[in-house]
């Protein structure tokens, strides 16, 4: 039989800490290869063949 | 506690850690290390001949910045048994318990890989060659090796802490140069004098874990010797920009007339070897040797905006 671990209140704190910084490390960089995207293409990203 | 279940709490260092939020996982990476890092390559960045995005600039920044946190992650991840043992290191993250050394060498190695690849797919490939180069060096050269077996670590291992400004150059040119080079020069030879300053203060702390110092092994009049033959050299360098285009006469004043009081600390140093005034005058070339290099970045910064301020205008 499995046994569930119990967490302390700090431990649940501390996870949704790390949780969060990771969410928005990764929205983070979503942002920044879009930005970086635009940046380098800049006016070309509409001039290709149809 | 729950009455089911297992007592986390009580096993998690064994069982794999779960204390550390999100601040002591910043802690890792050594923040006060990272600002000096960030600020020695934005100036190579503003230095190097040649445009580069804003955008990009901060997207090199930032990759350089994490780099040098997670060189400091894996530094703490292996370093953990003497940072227990050391005053000045025992409160960081590891030995106080809220991260486990395996979390720690996860975190540092995809933050270090994650640098890397931002690095070279976003501004260029050669910048992040370089990137992963100095994680190495700081990790495998110095931490691994150096660190502990030779008076000469922080000499050779100091190469790791100067070749920011040389990674913020190759991201602008794609390549580094002579005044790339002469910019890691300057921070090459400012580490000895800087850490010997002091480990001459906390020479005791490195004796009893182990890392033989150079104040540990050949002592501290030979340290103090060092200390100023280096300061000496190191103040040359700092003249260095002048004579290869990098900077004017401005700076050359300024590198000479600031040159000079760095080695009048580094002097004084030299003279007094007994009791709290040898502490205080080694303590005081340590906090002085710290401002010299900033503001001798700061000044050919400053420099070459006077110089060429329209090209860099979006930052001002």
């Amino acid at each position: 039989m499995v046994t569930m671990m119990q967490l302390t209140e700090e431990q649940l704190r501390s996870r949704r800490s790390r949780s969060k910084a990771i969410a928005w490390t990764l929205i983070a960089l979503v942002a920044l290869f879009f930005v970086v995207t635009i940046v380098k293409m800049g006016g070309n990203i509409v001039n290709r063949p149809l | 506690m729950a009455d089911v279940g297992i007592d986390f709490s009580q096993e998690t260092d064994a069982v794999g850690g779960g204390l550390g939020n999100a601040h002591d996982f910043f802690e890792l990476m050594k923040p006060r290390v990272m600002s000096l890092v960030i600020f020695t390559a934005f100036v190579g960045l503003m230095l190097a001949p040649g445009p580069l995005h804003p955008v990009l600039v901060a997207t090199a920044l930032l990759a350089i910045a994490v780099g040098a946190g997670a060189a400091g992650a894996l530094n703490m991840w292996y370093d953990a048994d003497i940072d227990f043992r050391m005053r000045r290191t025992a409160r960081r993250p590891i030995p106080t318990g809220r991260i486990t050394p395996g979390e720690a060498l996860s975190f540092g190695t995809v933050l270090a890989v994650g640098s890397v690849i931002v690095l070279g797919l976003l501004v260029n490939w050669f910048a992040g060659a370089l990137l992963a180069f100095t994680i190495c060096f700081y990790l495998f050269v110095y931490t691994m090796w150096l660190k502990r077996r030779t008076p000469q670590n922080i000499v050779i291992g100091g190469a790791a802490g100067a070749f920011p400004p040389m990674i913020g150059w190759a991201a602008v040119t794609g390549s580094v140069s002579i005044e790339s080079a002469v910019l890691f020069l300057i921070i090459f030879l400012w580490t000895p004098p800087h850490f010997w300053a002091l480990s001459l203060y906390r020479m005791n702390e490195y004796k009893d874990v182990g890392v033989p110092m150079l104040p540990v092994v050949a002592g501290v009049d030979a340290t103090r010797r060092q200390i100023l033959l280096y300061s000496f050299v190191y103040v040359a360098a700092t003249l260095a920009p002048s004579f290869i285009g990098l900077a004017g006469e401005g700076y050359l004043l300024f590198a000479a007339i600031s040159g000079g009081i760095f080695i009048l600390f580094a002097i004084e140093t030299f003279r007094r070897r007994d009791g709290k005034r040898a502490d205080k005058s080694a303590k005081n070339l340590f906090a002085f040797s710290i401002l010299h290099l900033f503001l001798i970045f700061s000044v050919l910064l400053i420099e070459k905006k006077l110089e060429f301020g329209s090209g860099w205008t979006f930052l001002w």
